[in-house]
């Protein structure tokens, strides 16, 4: 169960290079976690964009009745308005995957150098973007999501930023913490003292040290987003109604729970699976990284974010050495 | 408070020493909240009044005629300056004057959150503790128990299910308790308006297990690895070898410098909530702040959804000052002034 002890000495220090990103994928798919992990996202990836091309019938077409009981030709069954809910299931995953996918790199982006330059910079930069960071943090994720959509409503483009926006702070957050430990190392300042610009600093010397923590970002942020995604569909936020959509078909169906219940059942447990392979993998990858059960907590406070976490909280964030 | 802390022996208080650092905290964080929470009524304005076009034009949608648009921008300030309009809506803001709703009635918003924000409050608290306690006890329980079969079926299992969304548990447990599998709770829990949550307990059940379940592993975690840290520690390992019995190492060493971290946690926890109950509501028609955010987006009913958005942004803000506090109070050491 437990993930291989890598040499002890590494767990304070926590030196990651370029070549590191391998190691960490190799040894994390070496676990039990690790592999589960992997298996369950593929798993629904595979049927998220294979879907498509195997659905036997018209995901938006009625051909059957409301709410039918699973039948060999329809292996699910009908569902609100009598379209069969397994061609549904599979043509109803890849764009919000991928509205998922793209949310994740722009949040993970925006707060990747947002929290890079504020560690890096420190003084005015960093108490900038920190209150910056302090005012977003104050929305709930969904909240700030909707009231974006509220006056425009919901477009595909405006989801996908709404989403990414709402991740950057919580990444900025990480990495700032992150960035002050790595800068404080004597190689950066060696290449300060050539005089090496900002830039070249932040990409060519720090960025390579935030491998690991990057990594941890970008699978917790993109169950986050599955998760946010989903649920703005499910409240009626997500992309117009005939198209098959695993949240919406949830939010569609579950008045007819009693008479196929798989019509909202199977999407529910499509993101369930999804989400749970993400975060497991996510896991594995930061056990792997930084020792066992000290991560579990550096983890979970990676998650909603304090404004500024007392030093004992901060000592246990992910990349730090305690 | 009066826990011992072993790390701290030597110091004989010489001054009276606690409130210095914890008064300032209080002070700085809470001028730094206001700044927060006057930023953040910028952010919401921008967002719904100034930034995507005309909120008038998509409040009426096909509806508008160049009349009824001009009345309603009239109404709205749309046809001021925003640096104006802004002043406007917040000085009206400041002085309990929160508008009326557009849509319905035009009651005022005051009448139309105010009883929803009873009900969320009962939810969120509810799930709170009750999350809180039973994330405690299995935190502890799988830390005492640590690489053992209990320990590995606990941890796995929050795992999975700390990343589900609020909404796929929620129609589970509506399968489950509601629909098919069994049909002990009601399916929906609209409270009737004039009624307070706990006239009818039974319609509580479904929406606060839902929250319990999504932030139990949460805490869970943070409980498990807190207490596994502070197991491991030297003191707690001197404490041992000076043969204090089992639950004496356990209660005056081990536990209180596991506090700090799980208040963190559960500060977090409340702190989710307050967007949990988003979905969990609308789930469940269970009418709170969080179904009545949604409606508002759905009617593109400004006022209500300027309003919703900054009492959850007031709370987060107030509940950031509370945890950092209580933990603060929690851990001695960290009392002193450096």
């Amino acid at each position: 169960m437990t993930a291989p002890a890598k040499d002890a000495p590494e767990v304070d220090v926590p030196r990651v290079r370029r070549s590191e990103l391998g190691h960490v994928l190799r040894d994390t798919v070496r676990t039990t976690r690790g592999i589960v992990g992997l298996g369950l996202t593929g798993l629904v990836l595979l049927v998220a964009f294979g879907g498509p091309f195997v659905a036997p019938y018209d995901p938006e077409e009625y051909v059957t009745a409301p709410f039918a009981k699973p039948s060999a030709l329809y292996h699910l069954g009908g569902d609100n308005l009598g379209r069969d809910v397994f061609s549904r299931l599979l043509c109803g995953g890849w764009q919000l995957i991928v509205m998922a996918a793209i949310a994740t790199v722009i949040g993970v982006a925006l707060g990747a150098v947002a929290g890079i330059y504020a560690g890096y910079r420190r003084g005015l930069p960093d108490t900038v973007v920190m209150r910056a960071v302090d005012v977003l943090l104050a929305f709930p994720q969904i909240v700030f999501a909707l009231l974006l959509v509220s006056v425009v409503g919901p477009r595909d483009w405006l989801l996908v930023v709404a989403v990414g926006l709402s991740h950057a702070p919580q990444v900025a957050r990480v990495l700032r913490a992150s960035t002050l430990d790595v800068s404080e190392r004597d190689f950066v300042k060696a290449v300060e003292i050539t005089g090496v610009s900002t830039p070249r600093i932040m990409i060519g010397e720090i960025l390579p040290n935030l491998v690991t923590p990057l990594m941890v970002e970008i699978g917790l942020r993109m169950t986050y987003s599955i998760v946010i995604m989903a649920g703005l569909s499910f409240i009626g936020f997500g992309l117009p109604p005939p198209q098959p959509n695993w949240g919406t078909m949830i939010n569609e169906n579950r008045i007819g729970l009693t008479l196929n219940p798989w019509a909202a059942l199977s999407p529910a447990i499509m993101i369930a699976l999804l989400t749970i392979g993400l975060n497991t993998f996510t896991d594995a990858v930061t056990r792997v990284a930084l020792g066992v059960d000290r991560k579990e907590a550096a983890l979970a406070v990676a998650g909603p974010s304090l404004v500024a976490p007392p030093a004992h909280v901060a000592s246990t964030d992910t990349g730090a050495g305690s | 408070m009066t826990t011992l802390d072993p790390a701290t022996p030597a110091e004989v208080p010489t001054a009276p020493k606690a409130p210095h650092p914890i008064r300032e905290l209080l002070i700085q964080r809470t001028l730094l909240g206001l700044l927060t929470l006057f930023l953040v009524s910028v952010v919401v304005f921008a967002a719904t009044q100034v930034l995507p076009g005309n909120a008038a034009y998509a409040v009426l949608g096909q509806t508008a005629t160049p009349d009824s648009l001009h009345l309603l921008e009239h109404r709205l300030g749309l046809d001021r300056p925003a640096i104006e309009q802004y002043w406007t809506w917040l000085s009206h803001l400041l002085r309990g004057d929160l508008g009326t709703s557009l849509v319905g009635q035009q009651r005022p918003v005051g009448s139309l959150v105010w009883p929803r924000v009873l009900n969320s409050a009962v939810l969120v608290l509810l799930a709170g503790v009750i999350g809180s306690i039973v994330g405690v006890l299995l935190g502890l329980w799988a830390a005492l128990r640590r690489d053992r079969p209990t320990d590995h079926v606990l941890s796995v299992t929050s795992l999975a299910v700390t990343s589900l969304p609020e909404f796929a548990v929620a129609i589970g447990l509506v399968f489950v308790f509601a629909t098919n599998v069994f049909r002990i709770f009601p399916a929906v829990s609209p409270i009737p308006p004039g009624e307070k949550p706990w006239d009818e307990p039974q319609m509580l059940v479904l929406p606060v297990l839902t929250l319990v379940v999504v932030v139990v592993p949460y805490i869970f975690r943070m409980m498990r690895a807190a207490t596994i840290e502070a197991l491991e520690s030297e003191y707690v390992e001197m404490a041992r070898l000076k043969g204090l019995p089992k639950t004496a190492v356990l209660l005056r060493h081990a536990l209180p410098n596991a506090l700090p971290a799980t208040i963190q946690a559960i500060g977090l926890t409340f702190l989710y909530l307050a967007g949990g109950i988003v979905l969990v509501e609308y789930v469940f028609a269970y009418p709170g702040i969080g179904a009545g955010l949604v409606d508002a987006v759905t009617d593109k009913d400004i006022p209500v959804i300027q309003f919703i958005v900054i009492l959850l942004a007031a709370f987060y803000v107030f509940m950031n000052i509370a945890s950092d506090v209580a933990s603060l109070l929690a851990s001695p050491r960290r009392r002193i002034p450096r």
